[in-house]
């Protein structure tokens, strides 16, 4: 039996008529399962790998495959989550969460049984009817977890999801994360400035290197799942988030 | 609460010193009544002529609140066009600015003139002179949706009519009540502006505008004071009605809806 990759990337460019071109001769494949970071300093084009695996932009050159589509084709089984929570300011914690739901056309019983299970989910039940002006950085983002959760993804996208909160937060949804993902089961792509972060979560981080954007190392993370919050104070974890670094100045220096 | 009662206390200590610098003026100059009335006289003017005072008092508000009404109906339908179709907006927006700065005494008299004196005539210059800040505040509100959400929408795979009533609508409706805002002060404005064109708009009684020209005529300056005030009451009630259906509808989620901008 051969594996097929659920993302594949072959020969892929892109180039926006302003800026020029931001991704060159990206070759990549993400298998079912995996937690890949993507990281690499600004301008190297890693959001705009994310953006094109959704669908949301095309390549200029290659081809892209999500789940052996057209990746606007597989948006049902894909779902984003945005470095600001995104959430809709007029609608309560719980009509935020359902949105996807509602928007896919499912009915309003189903949808509140399944928005109050997320609500458990992500410990969040004592705010479903709150609006969002009232939460925490943190708690958004769970919203913004919750929500992407809902329509039961098979891929999750997320663009520095945790990169605008304070330390402790960004450590607690790193670890709820990964209990996430060991429940359901989904793929997950992300991309992050920090190298502690994407050490901890992935099991495969692509080091991204910049102008124009390419992939300059791959680094698997040979750490046992599931993690703790100990593992940061590991020989181990210590000995992978230098390598990392070592790649990203290596990176950067060319 | 005791904080509310020391401020609507002294609003009334400001309005009793107007009052009394107002009769101080008289005492001192000896101003003929024609000029500026007593405010004991402007009092006997209103509670003598009360009944005329009403209706010419309705009578404008329904015109200011006819046209109003008729503005924010078309200006949002014409936002939504503007919103979708980029290319009549960039062809025609323009022209809603310039709806804005020609002024409402030039045109008044044509439109009276196209449409003849009367009630409609009015309202349409109200309308008119409304619908500049409906149109723009409402387009801004829909296009300017943050592009983040319409990817969400989109990785959800969202209709064009979802992407509209579910997204830029919701987004769009504290703009458009900062329109209505500034709109609901003009039409008032526009109503009267039409009122010094048209005439007596009814048989036997006209709006405030019509009443403070006729006033002013005939120099009955006492009552004319009367009018204006209630002018001023009238632009204030709309005011005040706006700014409760605006906390109403938007006080749960945003932030705005307890600072108002000014006009």
């Amino acid at each position: 039996m051969t594996v097929v990759a659920q993302i594949e990337f072959a020969d892929v460019s892109k180039r926006y008529s302003n800026t020029g071109i931001v991704l060159q001769g990206v070759d990549l494949a993400i298998y079912k399962g995996e937690f890949v970071s993507l990281i690499g300093p600004s301008g190297c084009g890693k959001s705009t790998v994310l953006k094109l695996i959704a669908g949301l932009t095309s390549p200029t050159h290659g081809a892209i495959k999500v789940d052996g589509m057209a990746p606007k084709n597989a948006r049902e089984t894909v779902s984003y989550i945005f470095q600001d929570a995104t959430l809709l300011p007029w609608r309560p914690v719980e009509q935020n969460i359902g949105l996807g739901l509602e928007l896919g056309g499912v009915n309003k019983a189903q949808r509140q049984e399944k928005t109050a299970a997320l609500l458990r989910l992500v410990g969040l039940e004592h705010v479903a009817k709150v609006f969002p002006r009232e939460l925490s950085g943190g708690m958004k983002m769970r919203v913004s977890i919750a929500r992407a959760l809902a329509t039961s993804p098979k891929l999750l996208l997320m663009d520095e999801p945790f990169a605008a909160l304070d330390e402790m937060s960004r450590d607690r949804l790193n670890e709820e994360l990964l209990r996430l993902k060991a429940e359901q089961g989904w793929t997950g792509v992300f991309v992050t400035h920090s190298v502690e972060e994407a050490v901890f979560l992935s099991s495969q981080i692509v080091v991204l290197a910049p102008n124009p954007g390419r992939i300059h190392s791959v680094i698997a993370v040979d750490l046992p799942f599931p993690r703790i919050a100990a593992l940061r104070e590991t020989l181990e974890f210590g000995a992978l988030v230098a390598d990392v670094s070592h790649a990203l100045r290596g990176a950067m220096a060319k | 609460m005791k904080q509310r009662l020391i401020t609507l206390a002294n609003a009334l200590a400001v309005f009793a010193a107007l009052l009394l610098l107002w009769q101080l003026v008289l005492w001192v100059l000896h101003v003929p009544p024609y000029m500026l009335p007593s405010p004991l006289a402007v009092a006997r003017a209103v509670v003598a002529r009360f009944p005329s005072l009403i209706t010419s008092f309705a009578i404008t508000a329904e015109e200011s609140a006819g046209g109003l009404i008729a503005s924010i109906i078309v200006g949002i339908l014409i936002a939504l066009i503007f919103a979708q179709y980029r290319w009549v907006r960039r062809m025609l927006y323009p022209y809603t600015l310039l709806l804005q700065t020609v002024p409402i005494v030039a045109i008044a008299p044509l439109i009276i003139m196209w449409i003849g004196a009367g009630t409609p005539a009015v309202t349409f210059v109200a309308f008119i002179i409304s619908l500049a800040p409906i149109i723009a505040n409402t387009t801004q509100g829909l296009i300017s949706v943050d592009e983040n959400l319409v990817h969400l929408f989109l990785m959800h795979n969202a209709s064009p009519a979802q992407l509209l009533l579910k997204l830029r609508l919701p987004h769009a409706v504290p703009f458009l009540f900062v329109g209505i805002r500034i709109a609901s002060g003009i039409a008032v404005i526009g109503a009267i502006t039409g009122e010094l064109y048209a005439g007596s708009s009814r048989v036997g009684a006209g709006g405030l505008g019509y009443s403070i020209l006729y006033a002013s005529s005939q120099l009955q300056t006492d009552y004319l004071f009367g009018l204006v005030l209630a002018a001023t009451v009238l632009g204030f009630s709309f005011f005040f009605a706006v700014m409760f259906l605006e906390w109403f509808f938007l006080h749960k989620w945003h932030e705005s809806a307890r600072a108002p901008e000014t006009a």
